[in-house]
């Protein structure tokens, strides 16, 4: 039946009046839409923030995102989202949305100290190249380097470790996930010699206690949360322990809170260790045939710059990853002195839920799932206390089998799948492999047909070393995308500002909002987000899980895979190769980086026919092949049949995710244990097969004490994080009003005492003060999380109150992940006029 | 002095969309200008409480909370909302029953009451303040789009 608009108008005033007089008209007269205005086009995608990679259905009409719901078929999530997830309808739709490249200009050019000018891209991209050529040829390669992203899809982080390291020869390339998870991830090497958990989220099913060490899972990882509150709330037997600086909305819902004082983690660790030794529970059998004993170097300093005090003074500053082969009885002697009495003196835990907690890890009927966080990684000590959570594991055996879990905890959609897998640290390659290991580079150079010798092997800068690097001058062609680092950052007014401001250097910022970060560079690139173009992350249970382009970028915002691929064009290997590479490999000579790097026979091997007709994807389109598939496939080749193994292409778009190593078509969900993984060796029963002798290492580390602790003057501590409705720096949900409404603003959550003690009341206006800088905020007594006396909790979401001008750039000295829960601040009322000089 | 500061802002960086910048809090998504200055804070924004009901932008999306949950216990022993969402205490409460979909564990079978996995409330459902938003959102809901002519009013706040 054909209605036009206006007849309905019509036929629905005619029903009303209809209604009145109490008359039934035909079903086509009611105010409900019927037929082709009904349907929406579903397609499936994981969500765009966190590390749990929740699916989602996304609802399409006329090019538009209209709606999204939790995926039933996602085994994630079965139909559930938090509230951030339910709302990614929203997060491409803000008003603000970059379209267009802007530059800084003055009198129709490039300059430093000019204003943003809307500019095409070939204008961006000129000036772009320029400058990195310029640097390039004046420097060299270690003066170029980018800032990359765990929010990046698996083929932006290979085409920018591609165009990094094989184009431009530099490691200069890190990811955002430096500051998130790089101490789990050097751990997991450091122990097992393979990066990621053993287990999966299956484990949540089947474990009989939850312990959390820094994690505030029911804010940050809602719906892995909902998993462990199903467990407990149906299994009345099962118990959760939380571990913490204060308390939170996941200490209400824990059988045992126990709050310690900042950095004592350490020692409650060695403390369980200890009384796992003393009580006869260390599994004999499981440590001798799987574990290596060793003793970590002491003393490592606080990764802070070399002429600080604190690494003058410190014995192992410079080689603080070494350790040393040791004894069970030396770890014994290690851990003893972590008595119950000494835990809790250093915690300030009663020593009866020490016990209490410790005998959770002893019982071996007790299956254990331990899961962390920030709190532990970003840790002075990130990389010990990973150690320590394992050696807790080891020690009884709990590990590699379904409800023994030690679980690392991730931040970001890929932090996984495109920081640690794809390998965009300074340090990695795919597949695990490291870039100052020869035979891996050769390996890397084979897949990619490229000339021996071409890659780099020096460790490129690390995150917080290229902000030291951009201020100190040495660092001078940077680009930074999918990332907002001028507010997440340690310490940005001394340390990361002034480097994008140096006159020296040229800073370009892919984004799709204009962030902090954005306003300071000098180029701004408009970027497409989430379904505006295909892609892939990898969640933190190994969980590989694409999507398609569901609708196209507003205006000329393009993708950060074609920005990347498409600069590349503008380089020939003559300009970036040496000379003598190029000698020795005169096939290479004159041609494009785009041609050896992605139109190399691989890379560009798959045509465009081979895309999904019902969806659009402009990089394919652009560049006349089917790029994705073509990088996913040449990436794949590096893990395949050495326990990466990733299954065809195809299968993504079908599957919702799929946990690697996936052999034969299989998932694999718990590794290292026979029946479960395939890599295991029949009748082993278990090998940690990504050490050569097939064990890992029980690593003795003791307590040490944080970088800066409060004294007299700076007498508190400062923790920062997240809250539920915001997602890191925010540039995607405070621009959605129903998240920005929730929680519309930093504040100061502080004990009642502490305000009282300092005459400020709920709702004042303060100063926060460190001795790297300060902001303005307000304080809150009540509301969802609750300090301890002596320590405040302060969000980096808002961008008004970049509580990273107060943070300290200490980082773990092993990891070089930072540690933003804790340094020494002072809080003021705003309105006292002695409240201290500027810092 | 909030207008002064959306005015600076908007002459420093002429191309981006200034106009779409609703507000003086601009600094709230772009950062204090210049980066080094410290800028007060605005005041902190009230609870809504007027218990009216908000249209939701597609049927999937948890409604907000029209009043405040302060104070509201959600622990091992006891859930405060349901005190009036559940399904008994709606007649006297007067309160919208939680979803039926809230009744389904993880397999799909409907329970008896809440399911466990949707004990949070909290995780899905939020509060709002008063605070008028950042910059406009453009989405645009399916009926919008499936009868431009038929749109009733939105309310705003």
């Amino acid at each position: 039946m054909d209605l036009t608009r206006r007849t309905l108008l019509k036929t629905q005033a005619a029903a009303a009046a209809a209604a009145a007089a109490n008359v039934a008209l035909p079903a086509s007269a009611q105010n409900i839409l019927t037929g082709e205005d009904l349907q929406l086009q579903w397609s499936k995608a994981p969500c765009r923030f966190c590390g749990t990679g929740c699916g989602v259905m996304v609802g399409v009409k006329d090019g538009r995102v209209v709606a999204t719901h939790g995926d039933m078929q996602a085994e994630v999530n079965r139909g559930l989202n938090c509230v951030k997830g339910y709302f990614l309808s929203k997060i491409m739709y803000g008003s603000d949305r970059l379209t267009q490249p802007l530059m800084r200009m003055k009198n129709g050019q490039f300059a430093k100290d000019g204003e943003f000018q809307a500019v095409s891209w070939d204008r961006a991209f000129d000036e772009m190249a320029k400058q990195f050529k310029r640097v390039l040829k004046e420097k060299g390669p270690e003066a170029v380097g980018m800032f990359g992203s765990g929010q990046w899809t698996i083929w932006e982080g290979y085409a920018a470790s591609k165009l990094l390291r094989a184009g431009f020869r530099t490691n200069n390339l890190d990811p955002n996930a430096r500051h998130c998870m790089a101490s789990a991830a050097v751990t997991f090497i450091r122990t097992f010699g393979m990066d990621e958990p053993m287990g999966c989220y299956d484990d949540f099913e089947h474990a009989d206690a939850f312990v959390l060490w820094g994690s505030n899972m029911a804010e940050m990882h809602p719906i892995l949360w909902t998993r462990v509150t199903d467990r407990r709330l149906s299994h009345p037997h099962v118990r959760i322990a939380t571990l913490s600086t204060y308390e939170h909305r996941t200490t209400d819902l824990s059988d045992m809170a126990l709050i310690f004082k900042p950095n004592s983690d350490l020692a409650i660790m060695n403390y369980i260790a200890n009384y796992i030794i003393q009580n006869g529970a260390v599994n004999r059998e499981f440590v001798e045939k799987h574990c290596n004993i060793r003793l970590a170097n002491t003393d490592i300093g606080y990764g802070l710059r070399p002429e600080n005090v604190l690494e003058q003074r410190a014995q192992h500053a410079n080689d603080a990853q070494v350790s040393n082969p040791s004894s069970f009885e030396e770890y014994a002697k290690l851990v003893s002195q972590y008595t119950v009495e000494k835990a809790s003196e250093l915690s300030g835990v009663p020593a009866a839920r020490l016990e209490a907690l410790a005998r959770l890890y002893a019982d071996p009927k007790i299956k254990v799932m331990s899961l962390w966080t920030m709190g532990f990684n970003q840790h002075v000590r990130g990389v010990w206390a990973n150690h320590m959570v394992y050696n807790l594991h080891l020690l009884t055996g709990k590990i590699a089998e379904p409800g023994n879990s030690p679980f690392s905890l991730t931040g970001q959609p890929s932090a996984c799948g495109t920081a640690r897998e794809v390998g965009t640290f300074s340090h990695r390659l795919p597949a695990d492999m490291q870039v100052n290991n020869p035979e891996h580079r050769k390996h890397a150079e084979e897949l990619w047909k490229l000339p021996h010798g071409l890659l780099p092997e020096k460790v490129g800068y690390h995150a917080v070393q290229q902000d030291r690097m951009l201020k100190d001058g040495k660092l001078n062609a940077y680009w930074i995308m999918c990332n907002n680092n001028l507010q997440t950052a340690p310490n940005t007014n001394n340390e990361t500002y002034p480097g994008y401001r140096n006159p020296a250097n040229f800073v370009v910022v892919s984004d799709a909002y204009p962030t902090v970060t954005a306003m300071a560079a000098d180029v701004i690139l408009p970027a497409a987000m989430w379904v505006e173009k295909e892609g892939a992350y990898g969640n933190a249970e190994r969980r590989t899980h694409f999507w398609h382009q569901l609708v196209n970028a507003p205006g000329d915002a393009r993708s950060d895979l074609w920005q990347l691929m498409e600069f590349s064009k503008r380089f020939t290997t003559d300009e970036v190769w040496p000379a003598q590479i190029l000698e020795s490999s005169p096939e290479y000579r004159g041609r494009s980086l785009f041609d050896v790097l992605f139109a190399n026979g691989e890379v560009n091997r798959f045509p465009v026919s081979e895309i999904d007709p019902a969806y659009e994807n402009r990089e394919s389109k652009a560049f006349g092949f089917y790029v994705q598939k073509g990088l996913f496939e040449e990436y794949a080749s590096f893990g395949r049949g050495h326990g990466h193994d990733l299954a065809p292409f195809e299968s993504y778009h079908q599957a919702r995710g799929l946990r690697w190593p996936v052999v034969d078509g299989k998932e694999t969900l718990w590794r290292y244990r026979e029946g479960f993984d395939p890599y295991v060796e029949k009748g082993s029963g278990l090998q940690f097969y990504g050490n050569p002798d097939k064990k890992a290492n029980i690593m003795g580390a003791p307590y040490e004490p944080p970088a800066e602790s409060p004294d007299a003057e700076y007498d508190l501590w400062l923790v920062t994080g997240r809250v539920l409705e915001h997602w890191h720096s925010g540039s995607m949900t405070l621009r959605v009003p129903e998240l920005y409404k929730a929680f519309p603003g930093a504040v100061v959550f502080m004990h009642p005492d502490d305000a009282a003690k300092r005459h400020l009341r709920r709702g004042q206006e303060v100063r926060v003060v460190s001795r790297r800088g300060e902001i303005r905020s307000r304080i809150e007594t009540r509301g969802r999380n609750r300090v301890p006396p002596g320590l405040i909790f302060v969000p980096f979401f808002d961008a008004s109150q970049l509580i990273n001008k107060v943070t300290l750039d200490a980082t773990d000295p092993i990891s070089k992940q930072t540690d933003f829960k804790k340094c020494a601040v002072k809080v003021v009322s705003a309105a006292t006029a002695d409240a201290g000089e500027q810092p | 002095m909030r207008h002064g500061a959306f005015l600076i802002l908007a002459s420093i960086v002429p191309c981006l969309t200034a106009g779409a910048i609703l507000a003086q809090d601009a600094p709230r998504l772009r950062g204090p200008d210049p980066f080094t200055r410290e800028i007060p804070p605005p005041p902190m924004q009230r609870q809504v409480t007027d218990d009216v009901r908000v249209r939701r932008n597609y049927p999937d999306q948890p409604p907000v909370i029209p009043h405040s949950i302060e104070g509201y216990a959600m622990d091992l022993n006891a859930n405060k909302c349901m005190s009036c969402h559940a399904r008994k205490f709606t007649e006297q409460s007067q309160a919208p029953m939680i979803s039926v979909t809230h009744y389904q564990d993880r397999a799909g079978n409907t329970l008896g009451g809440l399911s466990p996995r949707r004990y949070v409330c909290v995780s899905c459902h939020v509060p709002q303040t008063t605070a008028r938003p950042l910059v406009e959102n453009v989405f645009t809901d399916m009926d919008a789009i499936s009868e431009p002519e038929r749109q009733p009013e939105r309310r705003t706040r």
